[in-house]
């Protein structure tokens, strides 16, 4: 499951490019709802990123409970949090190590 | 009904801790103009607009302010990540580490708890679109203020978009004004409130 890191925060950033253009389109849609050029693009966009969303999750972990491929364990609790570094390693949270106790012991503090 | 995507919205990536930065961030989580105001503002005003396409765009920008939320949320826990005892005490974080450690709670930048009395819900539209466009003005003047204090990329990119969102929602919340407005009496807006007091006829007024 540790797959390039680099080419999953790719496919994030490609991602959120298109979610983002559909945020727009949407909350222009909201306000003109009778455009049909923006309902074009909407659909055109919406269908790419069903696609991503699906290949996301059958490379690395799903973003979506509903994206959720067949695998033997659930990925979705066992994957990154959006608010983890994506530089920092990611592996899911059954192979990752124990974790050891901070130690701040003689580093600064009220004396 | 909601649903949670697992990613940010954009992404955020910070290599260096700075706890003073993340003392004047919060202030976009929890603060008077922050997102958590925003979305408990625009999902709260929802149920008082007799206008779809209102309670629409209400909808749409209370559920991204949410995504802002995270984003929020995780600059401040990227910047308070690995902290020094030192770097708490010389930062002036001492206050907020020994409440909260280093987790995320609702404050101001000068640790005024968030109040639900940051926002309104008026029940009249009118008054709840024209509050709506201030708080996104106010909210891009925060995030101008926030921007003058950062020196770090990684920092900067993420807050830049968020700003940008203030204008958009600024744009929308205006067109959702010219929508309630065209549809009431142009003479004078203020006779009634469309959410109170017009009544759909049943038919057992006859």
């Amino acid at each position: 499951m540790n797959g390039s890191c680099s080419e999953r925060e790719r496919l994030l950033k490609d991602i959120s490019i298109i979610d983002f253009t559909l945020v727009e389109l949407n909350e222009y849609l909201d306000t003109h709802p009778f455009d049909a050029q923006a309902m074009e693009y909407f659909n055109h966009y919406a269908r790419i990123k069903n696609q991503m969303m699906l290949d996301f999750s059958s490379r690395y972990y799903p973003l979506t409970t509903d994206t959720s491929m067949d695998k033997k364990e659930w990925n979705w609790t066992l994957a990154p949090m959006p608010w983890e570094n994506a530089a920092d390693p990611y592996p899911l949270a059954c192979e990752t190590p124990p974790m050891q106790p901070r130690n701040n012991t003689g580093k600064g503090g009220y004396r | 009904m909601w649903s949670y995507e697992r990613r940010l919205q954009f992404p955020v990536n910070i290599k260096n801790p700075n706890a003073k930065l993340a003392q004047a961030i919060m202030s976009q989580y929890g603060g008077p103009d922050g997102e958590m105001g925003a979305s408990m503002r625009y999902l709260s005003q929802r149920y008082a607009t007799p206008y779809r396409e209102v309670a629409g765009v209400l909808t749409d920008i209370g559920t991204e302010e949410l995504a802002h939320l995270e984003m929020v949320a995780a600059i401040v826990h990227q910047l308070t990540r690995n902290l020094s005892m030192e770097e708490i005490e010389k930062c002036g974080f001492a206050p907020y580490y020994t409440d909260h450690t280093v987790g995320i709670w609702p404050q101001a930048a000068g640790g005024i708890p968030f109040n639900a009395c940051e926002f309104q819900s008026k029940g009249d539209v009118i008054t709840d679109l024209f509050e709506d466009m201030a708080a996104e003005q106010k909210a891009r003047t925060t995030y101008d203020n926030i921007l003058r204090l950062i020196d770090d990329p990684d920092v900067c990119e993420p807050i830049k978009f968020l700003r940008q969102r203030e204008v958009v929602h600024f744009q929308r919340f205006g067109e959702a004004l010219r929508i309630t407005q065209d549809r009431l009496n142009e003479k004078n807006f203020y006779a009634f409130n469309p959410g109170f007091d017009t009544v759909a006829d049943c038919g057992c007024n006859n």
